[in-house]
């Protein structure tokens, strides 16, 4: 048997393997999934690693998924560092939609190139918007932001759901619930003539390196952290947590916005009910598995981007029903936490009870009180 | 009259659910351990409820099969919470993420399937009151069990020396553990009793609510039930109160549609998660009445001899 035995300081080692692992498990459990459903592991694998690499198309349709996940999951990770459970990025990415799309159905083919700018920082303030109703009920009222930011996904929802079927119905779509088509004005400038990419992937790489140096060179990033990690700490500092939960929630929400006017404006081109892909939960999965850390978070996002792009491939292949993403998103997110134990225990194989009672009291006392050997 | 019987009848079908998950919760949370995956342990019990259902005819069978999976998923969470000592929210976060998808996955040869149907249930000499009859006695047996539930836990919580080392691990599992209480071992039993109870509303929902399965059909529930359980500030009775409350509340958007109310289906659809946030709003604004309510050790990690 074995027990766990605190570490008297985190494993760096382990916190960059630990991501390794977790991986690692997912892909185990997933060839026995497989398996189970008779399916050759090796074609399942291929869709889901090899096939979305392989063609010029499948990178381009690889960052188109990946560029909102990076942006959601660099806010989030803002949020998790100052230990503010943002879970509503979701409802975020929705409103950041509809504000961005709200521009959107009003420009002409005649409007100035630069509505794009205007769609993306409306985008922005509509996330900031939600975020900030989670912010106002925590500081004034000292509500969860757990509860809050995950009940305003579903109102969110039924926002996008209200406008779509009602005002902002295209008159001209056969009753379909679905706006106009953006003019082409809107359209978000194409990284390559021919391939969906678009700007966005740049605008997330640029953000990516103002995260690094926002968290790891500024002073209100390392007061963040503080607050995150040691709260009293931070108070006895005179940092205010009140400003960190403020700058947490806006920022995530800010971001979260910003995918949602990119989505909207880039690959869909108008609003459907279909705008909220899942982008705001799987991106939690993405900033936890990334570590927090803006380079890691582009790593996991192109592999959970991967997980998108096989579980459609998966559907058309192999017949296996789409969801199977969400399976692989929940498992890796599993795995991780479990591997991050990892981090700060390490693992003491230990002896039978008999040769136990030897060891000194306190010890066998707190192990036979626990049953903690495993 | 007789419509005023119906509202009240369906208030309590839709509440049931609510209340069952809820009181699931409020035991968990007893014992100083927060399970945000309801909602995911929900919506796998729901799918496994139906396809038992669908597979074999039998109510009860889809019962214990809906609760069997809360229990076991809710097994998993706690032993990574309670031994492997990973956090709470990210955890229980992990479950509905993978319940989510999970569910969604497995239920997809299920979208079109239906339950036989149902005879009405009507307890004898009550269910044929006038009124009182229609409005209280003409419900599925899991509505009573809820109630019953809700008093037994009552009794437990407040009334029984097993309940009084639940709440005292709750309050402070370092001194339950210098008592010589096995502190892991009943927060792990508070967990997985709660997951069953969340499995056994997720199967209400799909075999008795609406009898259908539907992809994410739980809709939120596994959360409102969450801030359930700080709105009722972790007493039995009041969750059972709070959940008729919600379940009111649900039943209202089909009532007003059908009094004629011109407002759009969404606009009422919302009611039940923005009631939610104001009921939250109203309950947290004295974060010291909260305080003294709740399990001092709530979402705190114990990890003995560290």
């Amino acid at each position: 048997m074995f027990r766990l035995e605190a570490r008297p300081e985190p494993s760096r080692l382990m916190s960059v393997l630990s991501p390794v692992f977790a991986v690692a498990i997912t892909l185990l459990v997933g060839v026995a999934l497989f398996s189970i459903l008779g399916k050759d592991p090796l074609d399942g694998l291929f869709v889901f690693f090899v096939e979305p690499v392989k063609t010029a198309y499948g990178l381009s349709e690889l960052a188109v998924k990946a560029t909102p996940l990076v942006l959601i999951a660099l806010g989030l990770a803002v949020c998790f560092r100052s230990n503010i459970w943002n879970i509503g990025a979701e409802g975020q990415f929705i409103l950041g939609a509809i504000f961005g799309g709200g521009v959107a159905i009003h420009a002409t083919e005649t409007s100035n190139k630069l509505v794009v700018v205007l769609i993306l920082l409306a985008g922005m303030l509509g996330g900031m918007v939600w975020a900030g109703v989670v912010a106002v009920l925590r500081d004034r009222f000292h509500t969860s932001e757990i509860l809050v930011s995950l009940m305003l996904v579903y109102v969110a929802d039924m926002l996008l759901s209200y406008l779509v079927y009602g005002p902002w119905k295209d008159p001209n779509g056969y009753n379909f619930p679905q706006s106009i088509t953006f003019a082409s004005t809107t359209q978000i400038p194409k990284l390559i003539a021919g391939y969906r990419t678009d700007i966005g992937v740049l605008v997330a790489l640029a953000l990516v390196g103002v995260f690094w140096v926002f968290v790891f060179r500024t002073y209100a990033g390392f007061q963040l952290q503080v607050g995150g990690l040691a709260p009293a700490a931070a108070r006895y500092a005179g940092f205010s947590a009140r400003r960190a939960m403020w700058t947490a929630l806006l920022v995530s929400g800010g971001m979260a916005g910003l995918a949602g006017a990119l989505e909207v404006a880039g690959p869909l081109g108008q609003l459907t009910p279909y705008v909220p892909a899942g982008y705001g939960f799987a991106a939690i999965i993405v900033a936890f598995v990334g570590r927090l850390h803006p380079v890691g978070i582009v790593l996991s996002a192109t592999l959970m981007s991967m997980f998108y792009i096989g579980g459609e491939l998966a559907q058309s292949r192999l017949g296996l029903p789409k969801s199977v993403t969400g399976v692989f998103q929940g498992l890796l997110l599993f795995a991780l936490l479990a591997c991050d134990t990892l981090v700060t225990y390490r693992v003491r194989f230990t002896r039978t009870r008999a040769a136990r009672a030897g060891a000194p009291l306190v010890g066998a006392e707190a192990v036979k009180s626990e049953g903690g050997t495993g | 009259m007789n419509e005023l019987a119906v509202i009240i009848a369906s208030t309590l079908n839709a509440g049931t659910a609510l209340a069952l998950a809820a009181l699931g919760l409020l035991i968990n949370e007893r014992s100083g351990i927060v399970n945000l995956g309801a909602e995911g342990m929900m919506l796998v019990a729901a799918i496994a409820g139906f396809a038992t259902g669908v597979q074999t005819g039998s109510d009860s069978l889809a019962f214990v099969a809906g609760a069997a999976t809360g229990a076991f998923m809710a097994l998993c969470f706690g032993v990574m919470v309670i031994w492997l000592n990973t956090n709470q929210y990210a955890t229980g976060l992990a479950l509905s993420l993978f319940g989510t998808g999970f569910s969604a996955f497995v239920g997809v040869k299920y979208t079109q399937e239906k339950l036989s149907e149902r005879h009405g249930f009507k307890l004898p000499v009550l269910g044929d009151l006038p009124f009182v009859g229609p409005a209280f006695f003409r419900q599925h047996p899991m509505v009573y069990i809820a109630v019953a539930l809700a008093v037994a836990l009552g009794w437990f919580l407040y009334r029984s020396r097993r309940g009084l080392v639940l709440r005292a691990i709750g309050e402070s599992p370092e001194s339950a553990h210098a008592l010589g209480y096995p502190v892991r071992r009943i927060r792990l039993l508070a967990v997985v009793t709660g997951g069953a109870l969340c499995g056994l509303a997720g199967a209400y929902l799909s075999v008795v609510y609406t009898p259908l399965w539907v992809e994410g059909m739980v809709a939120g529930r596994g959360w409102i039930a969450l801030a359930l359980t700080t709105f009722a500030t972790w007493r039995p009775a009041r969750v059972l109160f709070g959940a008729y409350l919600f379940g009111g509340v649900t039943m209202l958007q089909f009532f007003l549609q059908g009094e004629g109310v011109q407002i759009a289906s969404q606009w009422l659809t919302m009611l039940p998660y923005v009631a939610t946030i104001v009921v939250l709003v109203l309950m947290s604004r004295k974060p010291e009445f909260i305080r003294i309510n709740m399990p001092a050790s709530l979402g705190k990690p114990f990890f003995p001899g560290s």
